[in-house]
């Protein structure tokens, strides 16, 4: 490794932290949009040099400042965190290239600085909270993106005020998901004294028949449950999604309740193990429960809603129960489909929320009612939700086909009742995503377009990279070499870690 | 040959393909633009019958296109079963192309270049299924069949159109989701594979009780067989123009269905094992089941292409049947209807299609009288219900004869009288359309009495006006090929025997 490469580790979180600032002195919306477009673009491109690097030379640690764990912070990359660290930074930097058109529409110009700053500062918090081997360290840049989080989609409040209550109550919401994370570290960092997530793990062996522990892995796992919007802790997230500006909701569609979803992952698998997860914390009981509910129950309330952003919003909600199904089932298969299903809803979702971005560009509307006849006045547009929706419902040749496979591939080895029941209850989930997805392509392309109404495509700024984002689940869903063989590779690594 | 077996397999998805296309960007002309689906449509023709040759020595050309999931890849290949349907298709659709231009201009369609673009990409998928390698490629193209023809079916885009829309989408959806996908990873699970292999995959795996709940999922989710009780979306897809009706729903998506039926019936379970276990047996009667109350339905209704629909369900079931019956005859006999049926079928939606755009009727008791004014559909109407119903020298008498012959081997005396009673039920709702049109007045009219040896010929010249040409032609082909295939049996039977034969 060159010298610059060896930090590549810390580059990830420093750069858009340090541009953030430098982001909110300027005025105007070229500047401050092109520094943030450039700085996601480098994320990326290191994120792809050290998955590279990890895949060639097994996990990466690099010791902040210096100080040798556990007295100082280490950051790890590993095959979960890199492949998170893709996911995010590609995402941002696609979402960004559509970003300029869109955004300089829905929030007023001598905000555009403080906004890019803000979206640079989340960006920081999740890539951080990705590659910091740390469990302080991991609240630390949890607050970071949740806190700027709350400032971005109270940004929407331009176009609609309800964005203010709806980012006052994620706010409320989300503290208290912090605080339980914080509460948990605090109890586990009593009983080992340590922070460090490695010598966490070591540790954890001895220690893991306390009551401290029992109750740290309990504020652990429902603070992370609510920062990822698990049913029933959902509530925050419909709101917020449906009132940010377009591009903050595909953005955290894509990342945001991943990030939880990471998290939960690491605390589970690497930090309490499989044993003590599955055997004396009995996590499936309890997970599979809510995973189900919530998946079904979500489908059938997004059916109703008359709010594009909403419905999707909801269905999000739904396809978090499929991820959290997959890390219920507590085997390897079923690890597997979470992490291809992290990975394909996000490309899928932010797609979806990119294409509702260029019609609300054009009609200034996401209701439904003002929706009618779409499909004929923004046909690519239009054509692009719809095949994101496909992706949605599972077809096949969609990246959702493969989550799906995997996942009842998972249900059926679990076997018995559950098993096949649980594979029931995927497919009527599915059949669900068609109704809801079907009642805006009914919209789209069989209402009569409304009088007045302009007949015209949102500019290419945003028709091309939704399309990227549709083409690339696409691209996904057929050739499945990266996916679903990261996926394979993670989910072997953590389960074997154990 | 110009190319390697396997250039062309792939050449028959992607020439379709590269055809729509071609349609995309001819749409402002539109003289260019139906050029270019009648050349692709010849050109896919051709380059699936030079298949042929190769396949009938015995070739099994594959080829891989991706791995969607470690281990299953979208795989091609092709086998006399598959080659059959391709063929069948693919020489249709040029017939079929006529007929739309015919059709689409004859009544001032909207919306025509999609309406082709659609077309090609459906026929595509009907490549893929007809070639697919494993359950999982059938599965696919299945799905792109659906989404293709749903914007064909909703054509009209009214009120009808998106109810017919709602079923068609909701059934097919449905049940190859809800039915089909499970059961063919829980084929996965068991198996360790899904590929079609000759002699089936599940023997040794499954016990008879796994078996039968396997195939329940696959004969139900495989919703475009139209096994009852999920038949309703084939006469809601009667909404769509009547050249979609023709090729696509008394062809191409419902064969992709039996065809379907068929390749799990002999490529994942097995003839053999399925006759061991008795799985089969609830089959047997659901399919006889369905085969004659289609027909009864088909009696009560009025409107011909309703009619038709129903007929087509009831022709399915004797496929579904032969399938069942899971003997080497019954299974002939099942092949042999998918291409029997298929040009006996068109053909009768062809002339509907035709007196709709000649006099825009839908309801059989308007034809009246009809026959005098368009004898050349008419006669075609007839040839085409004739070989349905069975009739040598018509192709439709093999497939019942084989059929017959199957249930004679199993020993089914029952089906061989449902076999017979359907016949007569065949008889019953589509003879007397054509008797009404020669033989009745028109409507409003009534014949002057003539005393007994004076009658005179209704027939005169001046009382013909026949829909356009592009109308008309396409059924008199498809009638004279009935005719031709009669003596073109033994061919295909040779050429789908080796499957049969372990």
């Amino acid at each position: 490794m060159t010298a610059l490469s060896s930090q590549f580790p810390i580059i990830v979180a420093i750069v858009p932290l340090l541009a953030a600032p430098i982001c909110a002195l300027f005025r105007g919306t070229t500047l401050p949009w092109a520094i943030t477009t450039i700085i996601s673009g480098i994320t990326f491109y290191v994120s792809i040099q050290l998955m590279i690097a990890v895949i060639q030379g097994g996990p990466i640690s690099y010791e902040l400042g210096g100080w040798a764990p556990p007295w100082g912070i280490e950051y790890v990359v590993d095959l979960l965190s890199g492949f998170m660290l893709i996911l995010i930074s590609a995402i941002s930097t696609g979402v960004l290239l559509f970003s300029r058109e869109s955004i300089t529409r829905e929030v007023p110009d001598h905000q555009l600085g403080l906004f890019f700053a803000a979206y640079l500062l989340a960006l920081t918090g999740m890539l951080g909270i990705c590659i910091t081997g740390d469990a302080f360290n991991v609240f630390v840049f949890l607050e970071i993106m949740s806190l700027s989080s709350y400032a971005l989609i109270a940004m929407g409040a331009n176009e609609d005020r309800r964005a203010l209550t709806a980012a006052f109550q994620y706010l409320i919401i989300g503290t208290v998901g912090a605080s339980f994370y914080l509460i948990g570290v605090g109890l586990i960092y009593m009983m080992t004294g340590t922070l460090n997530i490695a010598d966490i793990a070591a540790r954890f062996p001895e220690i893991e028949g306390a009551r401290p522990i029992l109750a740290a892995a309990g504020f652990i796992v429902i603070g992370l449950a609510i920062k990822l919007a698990l049913f029933p802790f959902h509530v925050w997230l419909p709101n917020s999604y449906t009132y940010a500006p377009s591009i903050i909701t595909a953005f955290f569609a894509g990342t945001a309740t991943k990030v939880g979803v990471y998290l939960l992952i690491r605390f589970i698998f690497t930090v309490f193990g499989v044993n003590y997860s599955f055997g004396g914390l009995e996590l499936t009981d309890i997970l599979l429960p809510l995973a189900v509910l919530g998946f079904l129950s979500m489908s059938v309330v997004a059916i109703y809603q008359t709010n594009i952003k909403r419905l999707l919003a909801y269905s999000s909600v739904a396809q978090l129960g499929y991820i959290i199904l997959g890390i219920a089932l507590a085997s390897e298969s079923g690890l597997m489909a979470t992490i291809v299903h992290i990975f394909n809803h996000a490309i899928v979702k932010s797609g979806l929320f990119l294409s509702v971005g260029c019609m609300f560009y054009v009609a200034g509307s996401v209701y439904l009612k003002d929706l009618h006849g779409i499909g004929r006045r923004m046909p690519v547009t239009t054509f692009g939700f719809v095949l994101g929706g496909l992706g949605l419902i599972g077809v096949p040749l969609t990246p959702g086909f493969i989550s799906k496979w995997y996942l009842v591939v998972a249900s059926i080895e679990h076997g018995g009742v559950i098993g096949y029941g649980l594979v029931a209850l995927l497919m009527v989930s599915s059949l669900l995503a068609v109704i809801y997805i079907w009642r805006v392509v009914e919209v789209a392309y069989f209402r009569d377009i409304p009088e007045g109404a302009e007949k015209k495509e949102a500019p290419l700024s945003m028709l091309v990279p939704t399309w990227l984002f549709i083409a690339a689940s696409f691209y996904f869903g057929i050739e499945t070499t990266f996916n679903v063989g990261i996926a394979k590779a993670t989910a072997a690594f953590l389960m074997g870690g154990s | 040959m110009m190319f390697t077996l396997e250039t062309h397999v792939l050449l028959s998805l992607i020439i379709p393909l590269l055809g729509a296309i071609g349609i995309a960007l001819t749409s402002s002309v539109p003289n260019i633009r139906e050029t270019v689906t009648l050349v692709t449509s010849v050109l896919l023709c051709l380059n699936v019958f030079s298949l042929l040759p190769g396949i009938m020595n015995g070739a099994e050309p594959a080829v891989l296109l991706a791995e969607i999931v470690p281990d299953i890849g979208l795989a091609l290949k092709v086998e006399p079963l598959g080659m059959t349907f391709a063929a069948v298709a693919s020489s249709l659709w040029i017939i079929n192309s006529i007929y739309s231009i015919g059709y689409m201009r004859g009544n001032n369609e909207p919306r025509q270049t999609g309406f082709y673009i659609c077309f090609a990409i459906a026929i595509a998928a009907t490549m893929g299924v007809a070639f697919s390698g494993n359950l999982l490629t059938l599965f696919v193209f299945y799905e792109v069949l659906t989404l293709s023809t749903y914007p064909l079916v909703t054509h009209k885009k009214n009120a009808d159109a998106l109810k017919g829309g709602r079923i068609y989408l909701g059934i097919l959806i449905g049940t190859s989701i809800g039915l089909f996908l499970p059961a063919i990873i829980w084929t996965w699970t068991l198996a360790g594979t899904v590929n079609f292999v000759k002699g089936g995959i599940l023997e040794g795996h499954a016990s008879a009780g796994v078996t039968g709940v396997l195939l329940f999922l696959f004969m139900y989710g495989i919703g475009k067989a139209a096994l009852m009780p999920i038949h309703r979306w084939l006469p809601a897809a009667m909404v769509a123009p009547t050249p979609v009706s023709a090729l696509l729903h008394a062809v191409a998506v419902v064969k992709a269905g039996v065809f379907a039926v068929l390749k799990v019936v002999i490529y994942i379970f097995g003839i053999d094992f399925l006759t061991t276990t008795g799985a089969a047996e609830w089959l047997t009667w659901v399919a006889a089941y369905t085969l004659i109350a289609a027909s009864v339905v088909a009696l009560t209704k009025d409107n011909l292409k309703a009619r038709l629909a129903y007929s087509t369900i009831s022709q399915l079931a004797y496929v579904v049947l032969g399938a069942s019956m899971a003997t080497s005859m019954a299974v002939a006999g099942g092949a042999l209807q998918i291409v029997m049926h298929a040009f006996g079928k068109i053909t009768l939606f062809f002339c509907a299609g035709a007196i709709y755009t000649a006099v825009h009727k839908t309801e059989i008791s308007d034809m009246r009288g009809l026959g005098r004014q368009m004898p050349v559909t008419f006669i075609a109407f007839l040839i085409g219900s004739l070989s349905i119903i069975g009739l040598p020298p018509l192709g439709g008498s093999w497939s019942k004869f084989y059929l017959m012959l199957g249930a004679a081997e199993a020993d089914e005396i029952y089906l061989m009288i449902v076999l017979l009673v359907s016949s007569l039920l065949n008889i019953a709702y589509l003879l007397p359309i054509v008797a009404r049109g020669f033989f009745y007045p028109p409507l409003g009219q009534s014949d002057e009495p003539v005393p007994v040896g004076y009658e005179k010929s209704d027939f005169s010249w001046r009382n013909i006006q026949e829909a356009p040409l592009f109308c008309v032609l396409p059924p008199v082909l498809t009638a004279l090929a009935c005719v031709v295939l009669f003596f073109l049996a033994d061919p295909i039977v040779r050429l789908i025997e080796p499957i049969l034969t372990p």
